[in-house]
């Protein structure tokens, strides 16, 4: 392996170049605002918290970043929960249409938001449901339920059909089976599937902006308004969008060694 | 063979009331608009495929949809190279893989508004860091068009070449050792054993990389909107965002969907197609 011993610098720029938009948000954030307007400077020199404070500081702040939290792990819990008997009847079974069923799943997953915000916003303000965190955790649906039935098919067809019938043989009904043996058996993949629900929500902007608007303000409708708005706030924006990257850096540490699976939708 | 059961319809009854609620009903609202004329009174004509002719021949819509191709293109040309490169340079062992996973999958999880919003400040040739170093080449995104092409790109590759990346990765360390000492033994060159061994083994990744890229590609929105703020209608969401008449917007919807449901075909029979191939000797091993 001697030609592979300098194979890590490919990497290591790679890395550098990824870091240096997230490095300029960041130093962005710990300047005032004259700094980043009058003056360029490589770091901050007038390190400052203030931006930070004002986040913090600021109940709309925290409202939107609790508003955010709150549908996306909606929608998680939503997502998986529907998503696993499917993907068990996906990998074990021939039923009438599954083929059609499956393919039909794939084409939301593919389907445009910027088609679905407004008849989404006539649907959800006919049940009353118009400004809510569950309007937006099932709007999202759309596309994250497809992909936790695709993930978690993939993961449980690698499991052998002999645990199944092994397990039916020793007496245990299926809603026994599936809680007890099947669930722990791909408790990663379950991690997975809901790593990238999470994720989707989490980034997605058209249908949370549409559906949410006054009471229930998501993170990136507030950066939005901001961030067009004369006279903007570069520093207190950079802090904020700093903070946006927090969630997905913890949970992707959990599922570091299965990511690239889930995004295989299970099929390496 | 996977038994036939007709009862596996009720484990996926949840799935097909939850998304028919998210999907189908919307879909339908849209395709009853795309054949009405909507009155200021709110009252409703039949007008039959007027709007569908008027969106067909729209210069506008076409536009959209050819700098939309080329935009697909353009980045698929950069980031599937780029991603396999990369992949085949990645450590196996060690400290450097977490490391190099978690790094290199932090863009994909950053909001995809913040994404432009980074991209908006990086590139501003006032207070960027992009934009102050390409000041003196004549750089600014805000004013020349071609200067915000190049940003976008840039953009794209920098949030999605990690995905193809991963998923080229994951193809690589699939491969068993015995492969590569076969090689070694018979003198392989670097070339060949990419050709032979590494490029067959991630051929299944990489198709799932191609397509998911051009979809996503070809439904972007969110990310030339935040760097390109109020600008001209760049791709077909966009323009679609903008469209203001009611049947006329459910009618390019409709078109749009129409389009994205044949490459849905497409890649759905390539997938399956793989699948009867034995592309799948691993995971899903035990059912071919």
């Amino acid at each position: 392996m001697n030609q592979r011993r300098f194979a890590w610098i490919v990497p290591a720029v790679y890395i550098l170049l990824l870091m240096t938009p997230i490095y300029w948000l960041v130093s962005m954030s710990f300047k005032t605002n004259l700094e980043i307007t009058t003056r360029f400077t490589l770091f901050p020199e007038g390190f400052t918290l203030d931006n930070y404070a004002k986040v913090f500081g600021d109940d709309r702040w925290r409202a939107v970043f609790a508003n955010s939290l709150m549908y996306v792990s909606l929608n998680t819990v939503i997502s998986v929960l529907v998503a696993l008997p499917a993907a068990y009847a996906f990998s074990r079974y021939k039923f009438f249409g599954d083929k059609h069923l499956f393919f039909w799943l794939l084409t939301n997953r593919m389907a445009p938001a910027a088609v679905f915000t407004l008849p989404f916003f006539q649907l959800y303000s006919a049940f009353g449901l118009f400004d809510t965190h569950i309007a937006v955790a099932l709007a999202h649906c759309l596309f994250n339920v497809p992909l936790a039935v695709w993930i978690l098919e993939g993961f449980m067809s690698g499991v052998p059909r002999e645990i199944d019938e092994t397990a039916y043989i020793d007496g245990y009904s299926f809603p026994a089976f599936f809680v007890k043996i099947f669930m722990p058996m791909i408790a990663s993949g379950i991690g997975v599937a809901a790593f990238f629900c999470f994720m989707f929500s989490w980034v997605e902007y058209l249908i949370a902006d549409a559906l949410a608007r006054n009471a229930v303000v998501p993170i990136t409708t507030r950066l939005q308004a901001l961030s067009q708005a004369s006279g903007t706030d570069w520093g207190v924006l950079a802090a904020a969008g700093s903070l946006t990257l927090i969630p997905g850096a913890i949970v992707i540490w959990f599922v570091r060694n299965y990511i690239a699976k889930g995004f295989a939708l299970g099929r390496v | 063979m996977k038994p036939v059961n007709q009862k596996a319809w009720f484990l996926v009854t949840p799935v097909l009331v939850l998304v028919a609620l998210s999907a189908v009903i919307p879909l339908m609202t849209v395709v009853n608009y795309s054949v009405q004329y909507v009155g200021s009174t709110g009252r409703f004509a039949w007008v039959g495929d007027e709007w569908y002719r008027e969106v067909l021949h729209n210069e506008k819509f076409w536009n959209a949809l050819w700098r939309n191709l080329v935009f697909s293109g353009i980045i698929l040309a950069i980031q599937i190279p780029l991603g396999v490169f990369i992949a085949l340079n990645m450590p196996r062992k060690g400290w450097g893989v977490p490391a190099c996973l978690v790094l290199m999958s932090l863009p994909l999880l950053v909001p995809w508004y913040v994404v432009g919003m980074i991209w908006q400040m990086f590139g501003r040739v006032d207070i960027g860091l992009m934009g102050v170093m390409l000041r003196d080449f004549g750089y600014n995104y805000e004013g020349d068009p071609m200067d915000a092409w190049f940003t976008l790109i840039l953009m794209d590759v920098w949030h999605w070449t990690s995905l193809v990346a991963l998923l080229a990765y994951a193809g690589l360390v699939s491969i068993p050792d015995a492969y590569y000492q076969a090689a070694r033994i018979d003198g392989a060159s670097k070339w060949s054993v990419f050709r032979h061994i590494q490029l067959p083994r991630m051929a299944r990744v990489l198709t799932i990389a191609i397509l998911l890229r051009f979809m996503d590609s070809f439904m972007i929105f969110t990310e030339p909107f935040a760097v390109i703020a109020g600008g001209d209608p760049v791709f077909l969401s966009t323009e679609l965002k903008q469209t203001v008449e009611l049947g006329q917007k459910a009618a390019m919807s409709i078109i749009y969907f129409l389009i994205i449901l044949a490459l849905s075909w497409v890649f759905y029979a390539v997938m399956t197609r793989n699948d009867g191939e034995g592309g799948r000797k691993n995971v899903r091993g035990g059912e071919a």
